[in-house]
């Protein structure tokens, strides 16, 4: 990384939103106010008074208007974000599906919220997974500096032409979205634009010289071959999400993938997480080493694709998985949204492992490096008694 | 399954999200099937006023270079006429028309 390129400042992770926004020079951002998400278009606003973004920042009366006023500016070739948490996104679900059928390649940031009700504010990742069939690319990050970086990535893959599909890039609420880290930013976002360069679009869009209609009725003759080609664009995205993170890392340095791993030589039991609670994890494994345990943690970074190849390589060599998962799909068979992907995929792949399903942090109740010590030692002991797969998901830390 | 004998394209030839390329092509798709009444013109009433043809949100009412000469012996130089291939039925011009020319009959099928 070349230090002078880059400037280093605190940022909170819904800051490092606002600063990806401006840095890859978005043109109309249209989005309604929500706890935790606010500040991301505070900061924008802030950015095109100061004349530092040049976008149309569109006030809207409510997420789905918000979404939708998105769709129209990137149907006419612009290149536009919106953020949102809990109950907004939701609202936003109808256009959720508009957004990637019509296959216009939005961005959205979310400081992931609890849903109401009974109201909570704070983070979990119960809006994040509730679009889960959506049809939109899913990044979840874990640090300030990976939101600013996969904000940039998710226009890279959102518009490319063989994937135009929209990126959610999603971070806890309040435990990253309003906590500050060190963040490098570019001194000047020309070195952005070089990465996500701003070119006449080359996919269908409103057009005067070439009308076009968008927006039109399938019938059953036709509806499901454009469905299918959103499964042809999904398949592709990892090809292509995996050049971009390489073409990231080459000019500037950092390095991402689908998945992050810590301290797996040697370890027979592996955490896998996701969001911030990623760090929590990790600290406790520190912890446990010096107790003379071998533990490994697992980031799911990317959770649309779901990347069970590049999770297949190293879970294979593990004798069980601990999945914390942060959102409850209530009355599945393992209630954990990203638990349920992993016994999908040890069954398709013929892995033979134990998988232990919790679910934890809800509501932002929290998690500490204690909990997480704990964890693994309930899941030793139940390893013990032969307990291959948790029969139901294991609710942590709620009162009984 | 369609259980049309045509071939219809597969997904890798039609552009995705559905947009429609071809600007003007609604005409290749009759859309008039789906009437319940139909209006009919009498051309002995009408006064050639062109107000059905303002209202029509087809627009479906088509107006032709055709003499017509009434009974009375009035002579107009074109003539309206609705183009059922594209009429929907719904009744707008029935309702317009200044002097009741329209008639609006049920469709038997
Ligand atoms: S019935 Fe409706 S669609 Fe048909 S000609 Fe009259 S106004 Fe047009
Ligand atoms: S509105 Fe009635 S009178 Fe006028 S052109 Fe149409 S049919 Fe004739």
């Amino acid at each position: 990384m070349e230090k002078d390129l880059w400037i280093r400042i605190p940022l909170s992770s819904n800051y490092a939103a606002a600063y990806a926004v401006k840095d890859v020079d978005v043109d109309v951002v249209a989005a309604y106010p929500i706890t935790p998400q606010t500040t991301v278009v505070e900061k924008i606003a802030e950015f095109i008074a100061n004349g530092e973004l040049n976008a149309e920042m569109i006030h809207v009366e409510s997420e789905h208007s918000a979404l939708s006023a998105c769709i129209g500016a990137s149907a006419a070739g612009a290149r536009v974000f919106t953020a949102t948490s809990a109950q907004g996104l939701e609202l936003m679900h109808e256009m959720l599906h508009i957004a990637s059928g019509l296959r216009l390649p939005i961005v959205m940031a979310i400081a992931a919220r609890a849903l109401s009700a009974p109201l909570s504010i704070w983070g979990d990742y119960s809006d994040v997974m509730n679009t889960r069939d959506s049809s939109w690319i899913t990044i979840i990050a874990s640090t300030a500096q990976e939101v600013y970086d996969s904000i940039i990535q998710a226009y890279k893959v959102a518009e490319n032409p063989d994937i135009l599909l929209p990126v959610m890039v999603a971070y806890d609420g309040f435990t990253m979205s309003h906590t500050y880290e060190p963040v490098y930013v570019a001194r000047d976002r020309s070195i952005i634009l070089d990465y996500v360069p701003k070119k006449r679009p080359s996919w269908n869009v409103l057009d005067v010289e070439k009308p076009i209609t968008m927006g039109v009725v399938a019938n059953p003759d036709w509806y499901y071959e454009f469905k299918y080609q959103q499964v042809v664009a999904m398949e592709k995205s990892p090809e292509v999400l995996k050049e971009a993170f390489q073409e990231f890392e080459k000019r500037f340095g950092r390095s991402y993938g689908f998945i992050e791993t810590y301290n797996l030589e040697n370890s027979k039991i592996g955490i896998l997480t996701y969001g911030g609670l990623y760090g929590t994890v990790t600290e406790a494994i520190d912890y446990m080493k010096k107790m003379g345990m071998n533990v490994a943690a697992i980031r799911l970074r990317v959770f649309r694709p779901f990347p069970y190849e590049e999770l297949l390589k190293v879970v294979k060599n593990l004798e069980a998985l601990i999945v914390i998962d942060r959102a409850i799909s209530f009355g599945a068979t393992l209630e954990g949204p990203v638990a349920m992907e992993l016994a999908t995929m040890a069954y398709k792949k013929g892995l033979d492992i134990a998988l232990h399903s919790y679910i934890a942090s809800i509501g932002q109740r929290t998690v500490t490096e204690e909990d997480v010590i704990a964890i693994v030692k309930n899941t030793t002991a139940l390893l013990e008694k032969g307990v291959k797969v948790t029969e139901k998901s294991i609710y942590w830390g709620v009162r009984l | 399954m369609s259980s049309s004998t045509k071939r219809l394209a597969s997904w890798r030839e039609i552009p995705i999200g559905g947009a429609i390329t071809e600007p003007g092509n609604s005409v290749k798709r009759p859309t008039g099937d789906w009437r319940v009444f139909k209006p009919v013109i009498n051309q002995e009433r009408c006064v050639r006023c062109y107000l059905c043809w303002v209202f029509c949100p087809e627009p479906a009412i088509k107006i032709l270079d055709k003499p017509y000469k009434t009974a009375s012996g009035r002579e107009w130089k074109v003539t309206f006429e609705v183009d059922y291939d594209f009429c929907k039925g719904c009744g707008i011009c029935v309702e317009e028309c200044p002097v009741k020319a329209i008639d609006f009959i049920e469709e038997v099928k």
